[in-house]
């Protein structure tokens, strides 16, 4: 995802001036051909995401489009006050990049791991929270935020991740995608968890169920009408993410469908619990650490459609 | 398009009877809203006065024209000095003032830019106005623009690590279209700046990090505009102006007291104020 971001961001930057990458010191390796390319389109801030995030604003409201780049939490939770006094509340075109998301760091440590930003970008005001699947949906995302005016944050995996998306998709801010269609439960899926969503939703088939998977790329705002479809064409409705299960895609749906009166359903949230992971290891490691394998999360919706017969 | 003639703007009433006004409005406001923070407007207005009198290149009319010079008071809670110096500089009418404080006004307690023409960006948190300032300027320099970025910090705020993160940026992208001026009233929330984390040598700080740097009487506003208007002090560099300030200068009772970081001066003692100021209720 992280080198279809650059791709995509580097093809969009020759065509706009206006557009400026700013990187809090990361990128070794990935940026250089920006860099080098578009000088004057290229910012090093320095390992001071603070100055990072204000510089952008204050670069956002002289006619600038910025992106601010790190990875894990350095670019959300380290200049948080940044983003919501001098991004958000005053509207300026920024748009927020973390490479890293959930556990790809999981070896480096709980410092790396992203497990909540999810859920504080969504608390503020004028932010919109993406977070594409693939590498596909992570160009698709980095089009659609330049053509966003106003703040957004993108949330990316590594790099390496699969494609899932063979075909063109169509892409739009705030409307889920919907990766494979199904009758009897819905898998929503955020993030990087994509491609574990359509191997739980081939391995159910076998089993004679039928799973619609979304890809809900956009958390905020949240595609209510594609859950609220789900939740009335399905039985049962499961969210996941590679994050708390507090404040990100599960507490969105579980606030939408509460606040439904006429849905009823069958929920769960599949994510982390809130704690720092107590051991390091590698991202699938972690997952399952967490419950987040395919084989723990086809058990949930096992366990969930047996509750719904 | 033309620039308004600073001379002309200053001719008018001239720099220290716009001194004069801001602190009178700042005494006002304050007490009329029973609000905080004037000792800290008082010993930046000066300053204001200066800058919106003879250095700012703007045009009250229209706020977003995009060569104007950028002022960016980073020391929000000294809002009602710039609010006031925005009024009698004409982007809005001076009855506005009135409003400082008041439930559905935009007028808030820290600098706020929402329906506030002029204001260039919302401060109150301290340590925001150096990174926007600084972001500002390389756009500036990054588009050939012409315009300058001015920044009033406090001196408390020279705490605040993400004001020591733009120091260190700017003089190495050579932003000399950046001004920093420290309101160095030697009085943060507390106590006595020397006190809580002691900043001196500030000048030598701020120099050593690479800023073309002076310091001078805050309040001696021939200084003001004099090193204000040679901007910038050395090609390539950014400009650092530490400027020694008196918190409460200009109201006997209230000069370098930290009481006046709090209380407003209401009763007798705004009669007093008002009549130190030479407009007797």
């Amino acid at each position: 995802m992280r080198n279809a971001f650059l791709s995509e961001l580097h093809d969009l930057a020759r065509e706009d001036s206006r557009i400026v990458f700013i990187t809090g010191d990361l990128g070794f390796g990935v940026v250089e051909g920006f860099m080098k390319e578009l000088p004057d389109q290229f910012v090093n801030a320095g390992v001071a995401e603070q100055n990072m995030t204000g510089m952008a604003a204050g670069m956002a409201l002289s006619g600038k489009i910025v992106f601010t780049y790190s990875i894990a939490n350095f670019p959300t939770l380290r200049c948080l006050e940044h983003i919501r006094n001098d991004v958000c509340y005053h509207d300026a075109d920024v748009k927020v990049v973390s490479v890293g998301g959930g556990f790809a760091y999981g070896s480096m440590g709980a410092t790396h791991h992203a497990t909540e930003d999810l859920g504080v970008m969504r608390l503020l005001p004028n932010m919109v929270v993406v977070a594409p699947g693939d590498p596909v949906e992570a160009r698709a995302a980095t089009r659609a935020v330049v053509a966003h005016s106003g703040p957004c944050y993108l949330r990316l995996g590594k790099a390496g991740e699969p494609v899932v998306h063979d075909q063109p998709i169509d892409f739009e801010l705030g409307k889920a995608i919907v990766v494979r269609e199904g009758s009897d439960a819905t898998l929503i899926s955020t993030g990087g968890m994509l491609p574990s969503a359509l191997r739980v939703a081939a391995s159910l088939a076998g089993e004679g169920v039928e799973l619609r998977v979304l890809s809900m790329h956009t958390l905020k705002p949240l595609d209510d009408e594609a859950v609220l479809r789900a939740a009335s064409e399905t039985r049962a409705l499961v969210t996941l993410e590679e994050h708390s299960v507090i404040g990100g895609l599960g507490s969105a749906v579980a606030e939408l469908l509460a606040e439904s009166i006429d849905v009823r359903t069958y929920f769960k949230r599949l994510g982390v619990p809130s704690r720092f992971s107590p051991r390091v290891g590698s991202q699938e490691y972690l997952l399952a650490e967490n419950g987040l394998e395919a084989s723990s999360i086809q058990g949930a919706i096992i366990d969930l459609l047996d509750r719904a017969r | 398009m033309t620039l308004p003639a600073s001379e002309e703007r200053a001719g008018t009433i001239g720099v220290d009877e716009l001194a004069r006004r801001i602190r009178v409005h700042c005494v006002q406001m304050t007490a009329r809203a029973n609000a905080s923070h004037v000792g800290g407007a008082l010993s930046a207005a000066d300053i204001l006065a200066v800058l919106y009198g003879k250095i700012l290149r703007f045009d009250a009319t229209k706020p977003d024209w995009p060569d104007r010079d950028r002022f960016i008071l980073s020391k929000g809670h000294a809002c009602t000095a710039l609010y006031a110096a925005l009024a009698e500089s004409g982007y809005f009418p001076l009855e506005k003032l009135e409003t400082f404080y008041a439930d559905g006004s935009p007028l808030a307690g820290h600098a706020t830019h929402k329906d506030m023409p002029g204001v260039e960006v919302s401060t109150g948190s301290l340590g925001h106005g150096l990174p926007l300032s600084t972001g500002m300027a390389l756009a500036g320099r990054r588009d050939g623009r012409a315009y300058r970025v001015f920044c009033l910090v406090s001196d408390g705020e020279c705490n605040e690590g993400s004001t020591w993160e733009p120091a260190l940026f700017a003089p190495h992208h050579e932003l000399d279209n950046l001004v920093v001026v420290v309101d160095y009233n030697k009085i943060q929330s507390l106590g006595r700046v020397e006190e809580v984390i002691d900043l001196a040598p500030l000048a030598d700080k701020w120099r050593a990090f690479g800023w073309a740097t002076e310091e001078l009487d805050g309040h001696d506003t021939r200084a003001l505009e004099s090193a204000l208007e040679r901007v910038p002090h050395e090609a390539g560099k950014p400009t650092c102006i530490v400027a020694h300030t008196i918190k409460g200068k200009g109201i006997s009772y209230m000069e370098d007291e930290l009481l006046y970081h709090y209380r407003p001066p209401l009763g007798e003692l705004l009669d007093q104020a008002l009549a130190e100021l030479g407009s007797p209720r």
